[in-house]
């Protein structure tokens, strides 16, 4: 894909969105407020490294991720402590050290590492699902300048889905936010 | 960047204890709480000598476990140099200052050594077991050790809380290097003379009983106890004196403690019962046998439930963290856990039938609580409540949970 320069009429349609284009975390940091306050919903700030406070900026909402693990451990403990049930007592009773058949204590170290187990196995795929990874291919890597998001420049993406994306007042606007440039970049 | 950007400099006047506060009158509550105590322990004990001594010690092992899990915590934050808790560090350093005043307090105990130890009878020279244990348990090496524990115990009190007292002063970065140094030193002797007091104290009350995971156990209960304790001290300046100083920053990372420690004492406390129960040996099971069956059993299902299961769900939320009132309640529940842990421990020896929490118990919690209160609310009241010549307060006043 070529590399869209920075053009007064606008290139042809479907959009993935527009990029714009920071030279320092405090810009990013100050238009991800103004982004968030426009009312934007289907957008992203990309980084090379962390930077502290940006989800307040960008004003995300709280992650669903722990609810995913919590309901995943706790689903991972009845699935150990059943087992341990159905066979111990239910389905092939042995006497082991004199023991009552159901002996619950000796049930608790499988039920929690079962429930660890299935908590973390919650919290990667979990990740993995609600950050839709893996990807091999994104639009935004069509953009030349976006390989320096690993590097040393900061930028934020608005989708064209949004639903108040309008290709040349979004390009003005994140002109508008201190962007050393804005493109407007293909789906594909 | 930040919402809690540090103020430039903290006036004396904000970071005083307010008169009139709830805090501010705890040395003369705590006197009063402590001469109440006293004078009715001094009449039960006439009348009740064994009753007595075991409900002193159950006060006392209450509160001195809060004091040490205070001491371990302050000693961690030094050896690891962490930044977030300097603006809570004082309420951690009033609890710690107590210390000294547990040596008095232990008189008592010392005292009714015949009531509560059996190892220290007569009687104990003709047990074959007791025999055998005696070049350790014997009454003049119990009194050495626990010398030991307290001339240790109140020295690094001592030493950690002036240092500290020394920077406000204007005493500079080397009272922080040198606490730094001596921290990790300091932590192994605090685990073992914990350790080795726990079994002095506790677990001697059944001489010939013994469990492996007692000293851990013991400060699993002490340390998650202690964060139960440090949260009441600092939701209430949090709201009030120290608004905008100490910030729900803070008072999260502490409930953030307060709920792995919870989780932490549930691990080491089924351990403990668990590796007894399934080796089955008469010598171990004793500890259980008296704990999981009469009047014991509910306080064992109790303390199941209410130290593990209902604070593990309720504490573990972000939203309950970052509430402070939410997080008051759960703190005084684990506090209100732990008094249970402690009477678990010490009551069922002598009142194998059940817990029965009478006027001798509740006047031995007079004394030696309110004796505590009174060292905590002294502490907290005769320096500024954040260090403010700590060189790394600006960091802990900027500090977030990301």
């Amino acid at each position: 894909m070529p590399q869209l320069p920075m053009v007064a009429s606008l290139p042809p349609g479907p959009y993935y969105g527009a990029l714009a284009e920071f030279a320092t975390p405090a810009d990013l940091y100050h238009a991800c407020e103004q982004v968030r306050d426009a009312g934007y919903r289907r957008w992203d700030a990309h980084t090379p490294f962390p930077v502290h406070g940006l989800d307040r900026a960008m004003g995300m909402r709280r992650s669903p991720m722990p609810f995913i693990v919590l309901g995943m451990a706790l689903l991972g403990a009845a699935a150990g402590f059943g087992l341990q049930y159905w066979v111990h007592s239910v389905e092939y009773p042995l006497t082991i050290s004199g023991k009552p058949y159901f002996a619950w204590p000796a049930y608790v170290p499988i039920t929690f590492e079962l429930g660890i187990l299935f908590g973390s196995l919650g919290a990667v795929f979990g990740m993995l699902g609600l950050n839709q990874l893996p990807m091999h291919w994104h639009p935004l890597f069509s953009s030349a300048p976006f390989e320096k998001a690993s590097d040393d420049t900061f930028f934020i993406s608005i989708e064209s889905w949004d639903p108040k994306f309008e290709p040349e007042k979004t390009r003005q606007f994140l002109q508008g936010l201190g962007a050393r440039r804005v493109e407007l970049v293909a789906s594909e | 960047m930040t919402s809690h950007a540090p103020s430039a400099a903290i006036r004396p006047e904000q970071v005083a204890l307010p008169a009139g506060s709830l805090l501010a009158r705890l040395p003369v509550l705590g006197a009063g709480l402590f001469g109440l105590g006293l004078v009715l322990s001094v009449v039960f004990r006439s009348s009740n000598p064994r009753g007595f001594a075991f409900a002193w010690l159950n006060a006392y092992l209450f509160c001195l476990t809060l004091a040490l899990g205070g001491l371990f915590f302050l000693l961690i934050q030094r050896a690891t140099q962490a930044g977030w808790s300097i603006a809570v560090r004082r309420p951690v350093e009033a609890v710690v200052g107590t210390l000294p005043l547990f040596f008095l307090l232990f008189i008592p105990v010392w005292l009714s050594m015949g009531d509560l130890y059996p190892w220290s009878l007569p009687a104990a020279a003709h047990d074959p077991l007791l025999k055998w244990k005696a070049p350790y348990l014997n009454t003049s090496f119990f009194t050495v050790r626990a010398i030991i524990y307290f001339v240790l115990w109140s020295a690094l009190a001592l030493y950690y809380t002036r240092a500290s007292a020394s920077q406000d002063r204007g005493a500079g970065n080397g009272p922080t290097v040198a606490m730094r140094r001596f921290a990790p030193p300091a932590i192994l002797l605090l685990a073992l003379t914990q350790t080795f007091a726990a079994i002095d104290w506790a677990m001697s009350l059944s001489p010939k009983w013994y469990s492996t995971m007692w000293g851990v156990y013991f400060f699993a209960g002490a340390f998650v106890g202690f964060f139960g304790l440090l949260l009441l001290l600092v939701i209430p300046l949090q709201r009030g004196a120290l608004h905008g100083i100490v910030t729900i920053e803070h008072v999260h990372d502490t409930g953030k403690h307060l709920f792995a420690f919870t989780c932490f004492w549930a691990y080491i406390a089924f351990c403990q019962f668990f590796l007894i129960w399934y080796g089955n040996i008469p010598e171990e099971t004793a500890y259980y046998q008296v704990r999981i069956h009469g009047g014991w059993k509910t306080i064992s299902a109790v303390l199941a439930i209410g130290h593990f299961i209902i604070p593990f769900f309720y504490l573990m939320g972000r939203t309950v963290k970052r509430k402070p009132a939410l997080l008051a309640i759960g703190a005084a529940w684990i506090l209100l856990m732990h008094l249970l842990d402690i009477a678990w421990i010490v009551l069922p020896v002598s009142h194998p039938e059940g817990l029965s929490i009478g006027a001798v118990e509740i006047a031995c919690y007079l004394a030696v609580g309110g004796a505590f209160l009174a060292g905590i609310g002294w502490n907290l009241k005769r320096q500024a409540l954040v260090p403010t010549g700590d060189p790394r307060l600006r960091e802990s006043l900027a500090f977030e949970v990301s």
